[in-house]
């Protein structure tokens, strides 16, 4: 499906972690590249390779470093948090490929004139964490980062920084409260962008892991190159994270654009089809804050804008399917539990809103649901987003608390006779469902 | 996993949850050479937190006020810190701890019939210790591997995809220590260290990036 994998050439090799294999396979050609040209070069390559952020937001990273505000000292930080469900290509790279990685990042401070960069990692990932420290001693080592990089004058520090289990620290500013040894609670905007206040209080550029990841091949192949693949805005290749009801669960690197969700869930050669092949449900583009889409949008190109016209998100570039056994209140409900839980609680609609919708879900699961409730849950998602649009309305700090309808909002609008068979029934229909379990209960 | 110090050799060794106390001497100088990565010590925060349970298995007050003290902070800003995050633990927990992810693609895989299965194997509910310290069992959001699923971690490892039967077969492999060389103690989260005299900043102005410096390599 594609000639080359970007991000993913070394990750199936047992020793693919160490600074050896990388060596072998070409590692960090990329940096000698970008120290033998000018800052402004590298930035122009890829500004031209037109790299959408990676984390969700989608935001192009040239634009995103262009924004940098000129101060004597500012900062990198690579977001390596990935909590988002369902998402799990960061741990990939992060376990199989971490001087990728590291040689990204130092390509990145160097474009951008950074002395000291952070690599933040959800503390989850305590085998990622282990393999990263472990390239980062190798690549210093290698003089590969520290002092007078590869023989050049350009120095930079690098910091292997564990999170310790909080979603929210996945947001940007969240993110910097939580490295400078505060409780991740995300800053009020504006200032909307780190790159004009973040880490200290000084310039900041927050950048996703994967983001990072192709800088290595950008810089050395131009991103003409990269921009070729792709179609429009949405260039290069992506990660997507395949899970839930289909036969092959796993991440597939794939050209942006050209592969369909169809293929994706259904290609022999990618997720394989829906288990016991029934028919599907729903699916989830790009994360649980995404809202769902259904069997009429399977034909849609896994492509930014197209996914956006359609009203979801490509977000973090990760797809749940759902099959015809899968209970809509169950699913909209866990995902519902998840933002109650996670919800850092600095703002009422968020917090107070997502544990009401959380019971509310739980009850019309239960079977103790009525009518009314419905109609309950919709105005409690528009005292949340006002208007339950996509893009949502914003009422709060961050984007967290407006995410939290969407899939409420998706099962409602699609799956209203599901929601109205549980309350004539009594209880949910389908038989082994049963979510009343340890700390659910 | 190779180890890189006999520090953390040391605190493998550990096969308990400690009664209290504070740092170790080693872990003291840890904690200093950690603190000095970081242009503003409060940084340190959070991997100090780390560090002392990688040492007892959970944070001690001990150690909240040591680490309070080295930052230059009070003891509520550290254990105020620490609660907001679901793996720093202000109390004793098991000698493993194993997080059931019940998120959405575990729960389309029979992840809440896992976490059933556990609770009754282990005769606890999610949430709760066993009465010998020796398991604590939580039911967890996603830990980013749904590739896997159902799965869940001990000690920050990952095991899936899950069903009853090897769990059971992964509690005798913990309980017979089969596993030691897999799952470390509880709290222990990089068996590798970093080198801390690769730090650039430790010679003098490595900030200063455009004023060429003389006697490039
Ligand atoms: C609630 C919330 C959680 C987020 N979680 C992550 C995350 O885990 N990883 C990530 O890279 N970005 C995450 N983001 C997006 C970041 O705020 C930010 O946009 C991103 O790290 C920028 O990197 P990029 O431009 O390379 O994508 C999250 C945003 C929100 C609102
Ligand atoms: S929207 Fe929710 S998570 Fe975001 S700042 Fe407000 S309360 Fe916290
Ligand atoms: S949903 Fe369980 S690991 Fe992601």
């Amino acid at each position: 499906m594609l000639n080359e994998p970007i991000v993913t050439k070394r990750v199936e090799l047992d020793d693919s972690h160490t600074l050896q294999r990388y060596l072998a396979t070409g590692g960090y050609e990329g940096l000698k590249k970008a120290l033998s040209m000018t800052r402004e070069q590298v930035r122009e390559e890829v500004t031209k390779a037109s790299l959408l952020g990676r984390g969700g937001a989608g935001f192009p990273a040239g634009r995103k470093w262009s924004m940098l505000r000129q101060a004597p000292v500012s900062y990198l930080v690579v977001n390596g948090d990935e909590s988002e469900p369902a998402t799990f290509k960061d741990h990939l790279l992060v376990e199989r490929d971490p001087h990728q990685l590291i040689e990204g990042t130092v390509i990145a401070a160097y474009a951008l004139g950074v002395t000291q960069a952070f690599i933040f990692i959800r503390g989850e990932f305590a085998l990622g964490i282990e393999r990263l420290t472990a390239a980062c001693n190798e690549a210093y080592g290698h003089n590969a980062v520290g002092k007078n990089i590869f023989g050049s004058d350009f120095s930079v520090d690098l910091v292997i920084h564990p999170g310790a289990g909080a979603y929210i620290c996945g947001e940007e500013t969240s993110l910097i409260e939580s490295l400078e040894g505060n409780r991740g609670f995300p800053r009020i905007k504006p200032p909307f962008f780190p790159a004009v206040t973040g880490l200290y209080g000084e310039p900041t550029v927050v950048n996703n892991v994967e983001t990072m990841s192709n800088l290595p091949w950008i810089v050395l192949n131009g991103g003409d190159a990269f921009a070729a693949l792709g179609q429009g805005s949405s260039a290069g290749t992506r990660l997507f994270a395949l899970s839930g009801r289909v036969k092959n669960p796993g991440w597939y690197e794939l050209e942006m654009s050209k592969t369909t969700f169809r293929d994706l869930i259904y290609d022999k050669n990618l997720g394989g089809g829906i288990i016991g092949d029934k028919k599907i449900k729903a699916f989830i583009p790009g994360g649980v804050s995404a809202p769902w889409f259904f069997e009429e949008h399977l034909d849609l190109g896994l492509d930014q804008d197209a996914v956006a016209k359609a009203g979801s998100m490509l977000g973090s570039g990760s797809v749940v399917v759902m099959d015809e056994t899968t209970c809509p209140v169950r699913a909209s409900w866990r995902i519902t539990r998840f933002f109650h839980r996670e919800s850092c609680g600095q703002c009422t609609p968020c917090r107070e809103g997502s544990g009401w919708l959380e019971k509310i879900m739980r009850r019309i699961e239960e079977g103790s649901g009525r009518p009314e409730d419905l109609d309950l849950l919709m105005d409690v998602c528009d005292s949340i987003a006002p208007g339950v649009t996509w893009p949502p309305q914003q009422t709060t700090i961050c984007v967290l608390g407006p995410s939290i309808p969407s899939s409420i909002a998706s099962a409602i609008r699609h799956c209203r006779d599901e929601f109205l068979e549980h309350i004539t029934l009594g209880h949910c229909p389908y038989e082994k469902d049963h979510i009343l379990t340890g700390a659910a209960r | 996993m190779k180890h890189n110090s006999d520090y953390i050799d040391k605190v493998l060794e550990r096969n308990a949850p400690s009664a209290g106390g504070g740092f170790s001497e080693e872990g003291l100088k840890r904690a200093e050479a950690l603190i000095a990565l970081y242009p503003k010590k409060r940084s340190a925060l959070i991997p100090l937190c780390h560090l002392a349970q990688g040492e007892h298995g959970w944070i001690t007050e001990e150690c909240i006020e040591e680490i309070a003290g080295l930052l230059g902070v009070s003891p509520a800003e550290v254990s105020g810190t620490a609660s907001f995050y679901d793996m720093l633990h202000l109390e004793p927990v098991g000698q493993y701890v194993i997080s059931v992810c019940t998120n959405i693609a575990c729960m389309l895989a029979g992840a809440y019939e896992l976490l059933e299965a556990a609770e009754e194997k282990l005769g606890i509910a999610a949430g709760q210790t066993d009465t010998d310290m020796r398991f604590t069992l939580e039911e967890a959001e996603c830990l980013g591997a749904c590739d896997t699923a159902p799965c869940l971690q001990v000690n920050s490892r990952f095991f899936g995809p899950m069903n009853s039967a090897s769990f059971d077969k992964l509690i005798t492999d913990l309980a017979s220590g089969a596993l030691a060389g897999v799952v470390p103690p509880h709290g222990v989260l990089s068996r590798v260290e970093r080198v801390f005299a690769l730090t650039a900043k430790d010679t003098d102005d490595a900030g200063a990036i455009d004023s060429k410096e003389a006697g490039q390599k």
